[in-house]
């Protein structure tokens, strides 16, 4: 059946596919934002250093070997006792700052990314099943959703790390914390998803292409992920950017709380914790530079967030 | 109006027992109770008997009933940590916790709102320019690196003010204040201005988007037309129209900010609820994490209700339209 319809579609070529893309409202509304261009090159800039983190690194944080605790406390290269092999200066264990940054960003960015994708799996399925079953499972999946939503998402992130340490005791090693943090972080964003995606699936269950799939006898399921996703997706892009700047510093947060990511696999959270420590010292260098890190990265996602809403939304043109 | 409240009260009685469900499963199979409260040296045959004790083998359903009934009589049991009742625990830093939160509230509305005003009735000054770019920096910093800068740049670059701690505090009756203290006041101006400073912003962008919404209805024109002053116009008519949304969102907002306190103590190391809290998820100390659910479940559920039961006396379509359809 599915065969017949791609029959009826005219074949578009890449390159008028391009075209399209260039010509839309979306690149037009990017190019015309200087804002969005700085947002979108920040963001960019970081993303890039911390894939590369391994490469471009001039250290590796994590291999004990190369770590003397002579190099410690050392401030950034431009001042007096500065060491030029140390751009950044060094941390307490004698960690080199900007190889930690990279690698302690490429955590950040990594549990913020498969929080906001785990986040919006579940709560976009749940919303397509409430939206489109409606009755009982609906009323089920939405009060949850009410219930959830009177609490900070934060109180939930961190109830379910308490959880799991109670589970896993002594076993909980930085494996098993890295998906406890997407987990946690994952679990207390759905809700958003879910309430968008079951308002405009209720919207798109009436119309005829959904009761011509269901005449011809298509699952229920197909019909859902098949026919309907695709389009009720688009507000969800919104949401999911706005989200991972949350998830990025609500894991900073847990990891600064101490309840994250542990100081010998340290995410941006983690290292501003430890920098906080000597900051009385006089030692500024090491919570200071992962905090701008940290705070242009989410600056940067958000102003891309505030950019994508403006331009997806219709009623702004 | 009965049947509304009703209503809204069997709601708030369903959230509270889920929340209540969830503290209970903590509680009672995340670890085991037992093993949690006795020592190493402790036999077999008194372990069998605390079980029996607690009525751990009790049908569960009876057990649940039995946690409800103890939690509304405040009764949480004792600390694993400190062996003392949870109770007290909290009572003793629960002051605290609250003095924060006020004065960060009290410090948001005091702000926020003549930005927002200033903001919408000046689009186009720098100075608004100024506090929308800083509203947005508010919103994406996080709330401990704000602390975080604010000790940075006052306690430890120009030596004022303290960075960490309550200063000194008055004891009247079981409520414990810092603020008939100078030490007590001054301790409490970076913890406030952390922890207040997003509520700031997003009152800020609240006031001003309401601001311009009102100032473009036929109201505020006729206003005009009738010759009164943009005084008069400005505060008298389109401020006091403003502030209904406003409020709502702040009430809900003190709910958030109790919740959201316990970054700002861990940062400052303000001895309140939340602090206890995070230490006793550092230390796995399940009937404090339970009774701290409980609590902020309750204050948030208490703070829901009488927003919604206000708006309904303010504003009748929401009586009308709560029917069952």
């Amino acid at each position: 059946m599915a065969d017949t319809t791609a029959l009826l579609v005219t074949r578009i070529t890449t390159r008028e596919r391009i075209r399209a893309v260039l010509g839309s409202d979306l690149v037009y509304s990017f190019l015309r934002s200087r804002v969005t261009i700085a947002a979108a090159m920040v963001t960019a800039i970081i993303v890039i250093a911390a894939l590369l983190a391994p490469l471009i690194a001039p250290h590796d944080p994590y291999d004990l070997r190369q770590l003397s605790l002579l190099d410690s406390h050392n401030p950034p290269a431009w001042l007096s006792g500065g060491d030029m092999r140390f751009l950044l200066g060094t941390d307490d264990q004698g960690r080199d700052v900007f190889s930690t940054i990279l690698y302690g960003s490429r955590q950040s960015i990594a549990i913020g990314v498969m929080a906001t994708l785990f986040a919006g799996m579940l709560g976009i399925s749940l919303g397509l099943i409430a939206g489109y079953t409606g009755g009982t499972v609906d009323a089920v999946i939405m009060r949850a959703a009410d219930i959830q939503s009177t609490f900070p998402a934060i109180l939930i992130a961190m109830l379910i790390d308490g959880t799991s340490r109670a589970l896993f005791g002594e076993q909980r090693n930085e494996q098993i914390v890295f998906w406890v943090m997407v987990l946690s972080i994952g679990l207390s964003f759905w809700v958003q998803y879910a309430r968008t995606v079951r308002g405009s699936t209720l919207v798109e269950k009436n119309k005829d292409y959904v009761l011509a799939a269901r005449l011809i006898g298509i699952a229920p399921v197909k019909i859902l992920f098949r026919h309907v996703l695709p389009n009720v997706v688009g507000p969800v892009l919104v949401i999911a950017t706005i989200n991972l700047a949350l998830a990025i510093i609500t894991e900073a947060t847990l990891s600064f709380l101490g309840l994250g990511l542990p100081s010998t696999q340290p995410s941006l959270g983690t290292l501003i914790q430890i920098g906080q420590k000597y900051l009385f010292a006089g030692e500024w260098w090491i919570a200071i530079f992962p905090g701008i890190t940290l705070a242009a990265l989410v600056l940067a996602v958000n102003l891309l967030g505030d950019w994508l809403r403006d331009a997806l939304n219709p009623k702004l043109r | 109006m009965l049947a509304f409240i009703i209503r809204r009260l069997l709601q708030a009685i369903v959230v509270m027992l889920t929340v209540a469900l969830i503290a209970f499963t903590l509680f009672r199979f995340v670890g085991d109770p037992v093993n949690m409260m006795v020592g190493i040296e402790t036999t077999a045959e008194e372990r069998a008997q605390l079980r029996q004790d607690l009525g751990l083998n009790d049908p569960i359903v009876i057990q649940f009933a039995r946690f409800v009934g103890n939690s509304a009589r405040l009764n949480f049991g004792n600390s694993y940590q400190f062996k003392t009742p949870v109770i007290d625990l909290i009572a003793d830093r629960f002051p605290a916790t609250m003095e924060l939160a006020f004065a960060s509230a009290l410090l948001s509305l005091l702000v926020g709102i003549p930005m927002g005003v200033y903001t919408a009735l000046h689009r186009r000054s720098w100075l608004s320019n100024i506090f929308l770019a800083a509203s947005l920096i508010g919103i994406s910093l996080p709330t401990f690196l704000i602390g975080i800068l604010l000790i940075f740049l006052f306690p430890v670059t120009l030596g004022i003010l303290p960075s960490f701690g309550r200063g000194e505090v008055v004891r009247i009756g079981f409520w414990t204040t810092g603020l008939l203290t100078a030490s007590g006041l001054k301790a409490l101006v970076l913890p406030a201005i952390t922890l207040g400073l997003f509520q700031m912003t997003l009152i800020m962008r609240l006031v001003r988007g309401e601001m311009l919404e009102v100032l473009r209805t036929d109201y505020i024109k006729f206003a005009r037309a009738r010759g009164l002053t943009d005084r008069a116009v400005n505060f008298g008519h389109a401020l006091k129209n403003t502030l209904v949304p406003v409020m709502t969102i702040a009430g809900l907002q003190l709910g958030s900010i109790i919740a959201f306190a316990l970054i700002t103590e861990s940062v400052f190391q303000w001895p309140g609820m939340g602090l206890l809290f995070l230490k006793a998820v550092q230390n796995v100390d399940i009937p404090i994490m339970s009774a701290y659910l409980l609590l902020v479940a309750f204050i948030f559920v208490t703070i829901n209700l009488i927003v919604d039961l206000l708006y309904a006396v303010v504003d009748p379509r929401i009586r009308i339209d709560a029917r069952p359809a």
